[in-house]
């Protein structure tokens, strides 16, 4: 996933021998062994590695998995993150409902996906290791807090005997650590009570892997004093907690071996580098796009997962002039931010599907009244509550269809953590220059993903100023300047944006239909067929790139098109093809509303094209209507990414059919 | 100008009603109680002596939902119910702009009842005018949320069965800072509290009974019939004792044995009971109860004027603290910085 630092038609990292596909067998075995010094232990190199850490929610499983990518990003390596948690707070401990996991790929070469398969597990309890074994191929290695695996956790989860005993687990490489107790012991100079003490056995765990990896630790011990700046004695605690499990590594002869993934030198352009989430990258984003459009940016917002980020991230910068307003519901939410619009600001709405659904209305007001407007959809599992911290793509159809009449507005999908602010800064260009809505569809796992971005200098970032309208811009029949405010530009059809506080330029807006013009009400048969025409006629003229199309052996007879978040699992089945011999030709949609120009002459080009998609063919059904061709729609509604081999497999069927 | 207006930029030539009006045609029916309100406005606005591109109005759905296009103002007709959401976003990011909220009884205690009690509560510098005509208008007929009990509509041709929202009660109870009521045929009255509400920092409500003669009509005649007002109407006035009726004859006083308010003959014996009205009172029981004085179904000791007019911070003041604030403690935003952070990595070509 490094849309920022490369581009898939990069070799970097080619499948088969050394890439992806091969790395789970090359774990176990070695590349270029690198013998320590006499008595040290012995330090093996390997390109890449997949970890998965997986606890009760309790545990604190995200934040060990943050830490364990933020000392990776400082380290060099390219990444690619996979949070996975319930929707529930702090489902019932020890059940398999309430297990949290953090999935983290790292190599020292361009990566693209989360990875299919954890090459090593980290399972705080039996829960975790039940709900996360299917996952985890043979020869893995698993490390077990045993202190766990007592009677009752274990009975709780359905097993009868214990499988770190009864041979179930002898396929994998299982180390046995009792996580809680080591913990305990390493604290019991603080004074703690058991239970406090218990909970710093997360950084016990990610001190210990922290040394299986090479990680360099100085940013997580900063991290935690930082954290628990007001309760020190805590916080040396954790510090604690963190040392004695990389010590534990280092002494114990459980562990034999450490590992080595050297930076990803080569798969990065020059230049500074930071980790960033998909909802960080957004909300940077967007105060960028205020500050290049010169207006002070206003959102209003409801809380709702997986969007509420976006909304805590802008309320802790009021510093770059951001407003923030949490509304009492998703309507009045975008009812603000639609006022805000009229008042001149850069104005935003953050939410996921259920609340688009409730935003429809204003939305259509906002088509209307031809106000921009960035509606940001992080789009989550659905139908109704659905799967709220699960990922989806399944709203592109109620992004471009979902109002009352013809109500049209531009859609631009992300298609990484880090093309977040990108996509942000698009969507603001065009919300701006054609004074329309505009949808910016990013999701679940691009929200709360992370990987290594580019930070770019301010002077890079384009110029989004606008012109408020400042005096009469029409002249009537007997001479007198007057101000109309539906008198559109002839190249984008926007209207003018006269906002409150401009004298002479005093205008009503409304959701009535309004006469050409003059923008007074009007029923007027053919000024309504005119209206609705123009709006669209407006949407379609959105200026977007044409689809770039990724073919280096130019023989390719199959395309793959994809958009949004299914970029990293899509391009990585592509390289593993390509790896195999396999031709195949891909492009990617950042604009779903209006296509790109090129589109239809591109689908024309193959005898077959694919559509992966995280819905049951919305894209596929777009393409179909508008171009006559005849999609093979490949879909997936599981709540998680694709994986790279099962798309790799369908890619390969098609060009074999 | 007090507080509540300091912000917006005062007009630099006299004004008069006509440049209110806007060139519309109004299309309000012929004999609509809102032609009163909107002359009454049209003609009180020079008296504020604003600039008129600062003042804006914003309006939901519903008959008096159209006022904003009969302004000579910046205006927005927006959706059902949510102009009081839409206005707080402009109101919060604009303070230089004077902003009102032109609603009804549906439009405001119906569809739009959230955003209204939540603009209440949070004490946005908005002004509120709820035209109550008692019946949904636009719609053509169908009984309201302020509609008695029992009401003969299109809709509930046995009768209506929901009781009615009192307007003024439900403000008070969403903790708003100032409530009046008035009548839109009382041209002086309701000037006068157009007044008070313009002068209050903070979100005003003021909710105006007005008449719709095609399917609610006569539904405040009590109260304009010179006669029959003198029983059924209460003027409250800022430190006067609450009196009305012929010669100030009927009093409200306190009932010792509940705390609730009633109305009394005032005699020479209770005359010094009599309570004095007390807007700025910091709690709000005196004014919900006498927002309960009146009779929902007759209209009987229906009192007008400002019930509560406190002082409480201002939501879009303290929004803009809060960014100086931020401004003070971690200086002008730097994008450069922010992009950065503080966890970096540099790779060199």
């Amino acid at each position: 996933m490094t849309s920022q630092v490369s581009s898939p038609a990069e070799e970097a990292a080619p499948d088969g021998p050394g890439g992806e596909a091969d790395a789970r067998e090359r774990l176990a075995g070695q590349r270029g062994p690198t013998d320590g010094p006499d008595g040290a232990k012995e330090v093996r190199r390997l390109d890449r590695v997949i970890i998965r850490f997986a606890g009760d929610s309790g545990d604190g499983m995200q934040l060990t998995g943050d830490r364990f990518t933020s000392e990776t990003a400082s380290f060099g390596n390219d990444l690619s993150t996979l949070p996975n948690f319930p929707a529930e707070i702090r489902a019932p401990a020890g059940t398999l409902p309430g297990v949290s996991s953090f999935q983290l790929h790292f190599a020292d070469h361009d990566i693209l996906t989360p990875g299919d398969a954890p090459n090593v597990l980290v399972a705080m309890n039996p829960a975790a290791l039940k709900a996360n074994i299917a996952d985890v191929p043979h020869g893995a290695e698993i490390i077990v807090n045993t202190d766990e695996f007592t009677k009752r956790p274990m009975a709780k989860v359905g097993y009868d005997s214990n499988p770190l005993e009864d041979g179930s687990l002898d396929a994998y490489n299982v180390h046995p650590v009792p996580l809680t107790t080591l913990t305990i012991e390493a604290l019991k100079e603080y004074g703690l009570s058991r239970k406090e003490a218990e909970r710093s056995k997360n950084m016990f765990a990610l001190g210990l892997l922290s040394w299986m990896y090479h990680r360099p630790t100085e940013s997580t011990e900063a991290f935690l004093r930082k954290k628990f700046a007001k309760k020190p004695e805590i916080a040396e605690a954790n510090v604690t907690a963190f040392r004695a499990g990389w010590n534990f590594g280092e002494t114990t002869e459980d562990f034999a071996v450490s590992y080595e993934v050297a930076p990803a030198t080569a798969a990065f352009p020059p230049g500074t580098y930071r980790n960033i989430s998909g909802n960080l990258a957004l909300s940077y984003g967007l105060i960028a796009a205020a500050r290049q459009a010169d207006l002070p940016l206003y959102l209003g917002s409801y809380p709702i997962t997986p969007a509420s980020d976006i909304l805590h991230e802008l309320s802790k910068h009021k510093n770059f002039g951001v407003r923030t307003f949490q509304a009492e519901d998703e309507i009045a939410g975008i009812g603000a931010a639609l006022g805000a619009a009229f008042g001149g600001a850069l104005a935003v709405t953050t939410t996921s599907g259920p609340g688009v659904a409730l935003k429809s209305e204003t939305i259509g007001l906002a088509v209307s009244l031809e106000l921009p407007l960035l509606i940001v959809d992080i789009q989550r599992g659905g139908p109704s509550t659905g799967l709220p911290t699960k990922t989806e793509q399944a709203d592109l159809l109620q992004a471009m269809y979902g109002r009352n009449g013809e109500a049209p507005v531009p859609i631009v999908a992300p298609r990484t953590p880090g093309d977040c602010f990108a996509a942000a800064l698009d969507a603001a260009r065009i919300a701006l220059t054609y004074r329309t809505p505009v949808f910016l569809l990013s999701d679940g796992y691009l929200a709360n993903g992370s990987e290594p971005w580019r930070v770019p200098e301010p002077d890079e970032l384009p110029d989004l100023r606008v012109q408020f309208a400042s005096g009469p811009n029409h002249t009537l029949a007997d001479g007198t300047e007057v101000f109309w405010p539906y008198k559109r530009d002839p190249h984008t059809l926007a209207r003018p944006w006269a906002v409150p506080g401009t004298p002479g330029l005093e205008h009503r807006i409304g959701g009535i239909e309004k006469q050409d013009g003059t923008g007074n009400i009007s029923y007027d048969p053919a000024n309504h067929d005119f209206m609705v025409r123009t709006r669209q006629a407006k949407v379609d003229g959105v200026d977007v790139p044409g689809v770039e199309v990724d073919d280096p052996s130019g023989q390719a007879r199959t395309l793959v098109l994809g958009w949004g978040s299914t970029y990293g699992p899509i391009t990585a089945a592509v390289r593993r093809v390509r790896a195999g011999g396999g031709a195949v030709a891909q492009a990617h949609l950042r604009h779903l509303n209006p296509f790109p120009g090129n589109l239809g002459e591109v689908l024309g080009r193959y005898e077959k094209v694919v559509v992966p998609e995280m819905n049951l063919g919305q894209l596929a059904t777009l393409l179909r209507a508008k171009y006559l061709v005849d999609i093979r729609s490949y879909t997936q509604v599981s709540g998680m990414p694709f994986k790279a081999e099962q798309l790799a497999t369908v890619l390969k069927e098609a060009i074999d059919d | 100008m007090t507080e509540a207006l300091k912000l917006v930029p005062k007009a630099e030539a006299r004004q008069t009603m006509k440049d209110f009006k806007s060139d519309q045609e109004v299309r309000w029916c012929p004999g609509c109680g809102d032609y009163a309100i909107l002359a009454a406005v049209q003609g009180f606005m020079p008296e504020l002596g604003l600039a008129k591109e600062n003042i804006v109005f914003v309006s939901g759905i519903g008959c008096s939902s159209r006022f904003p296009y009969y302004m000579n103002t910046y205006g927005m007709h927006s959706i059902h119910g949510r102009a009081p959401a839409i206005a707080t976003g402009l109101a919060t990011s604009r303070r230089d702009l004077s902003v009102w909220v032109v609603t009804g009884d549906g439009d405001a205690l119906s569809i739009g009842g959230n955003h209204l009690i939540h603009a209440l509560r949070r004490n946005v510098n908005l002004k509120i005018l709820l035209f109550n005509n008692r019946i949904y208008g636009l719609t053509k007929g169908q009984y309201s949320p302020t509609s008695e009990v029992g009401k003969i509509t299109k809709s509930t041709p046995m009768g209506s069965l929901d009781a009615p929202f009192n307007p003024v009660s439900l403000a008070l109870g969403a903790e708003a800072s100032f409530v009046a009521r008035t009548v839109d045929s009382d041209r002086k009255h309701l000037t006068e509290v157009l007044r008070q509400a313009a002068d209050h920092p903070g979100t005003a409500l003021v909710e105006i009974y007005q008449n719709c003669n095609i399917f609610n009509d006569g539904a405040f005649d009590v109260l304009k019939d010179k006669q029959q007002a003198e029983e059924a109407v209460i003027r409250l006035e800022h430190g006067a004792p609450i009196r009305f009726g012929v010669d100030g004859e009927k009093g409200v006083v306190r009932d010792p044995a509940t705390g609730d308010l009633k109305v009394v003959a005032v005699t020479p014996e209770n005359e010094a009971s009599i309570l004095v009205h007390d807007a700025h009172s910091a709690s709000p029981t005196t004014a919900f109860a006498l927002s309960r004085l009146a009779d929902p179904d007759t209209l009987h000791h229906t009192p007008i004027g400002v019930f509560r007019s406190v002082d409480r911070p201002v939501y879009d003041a303290l929004m803009a603290e809060q960014l100086e604030t931020a401004v003070e403690q971690k200086g002008k935003g730097d994008l450069a910085a922010l992009l950065g952070g503080n966890d970096t990595w540099t790779v060199v070509g």
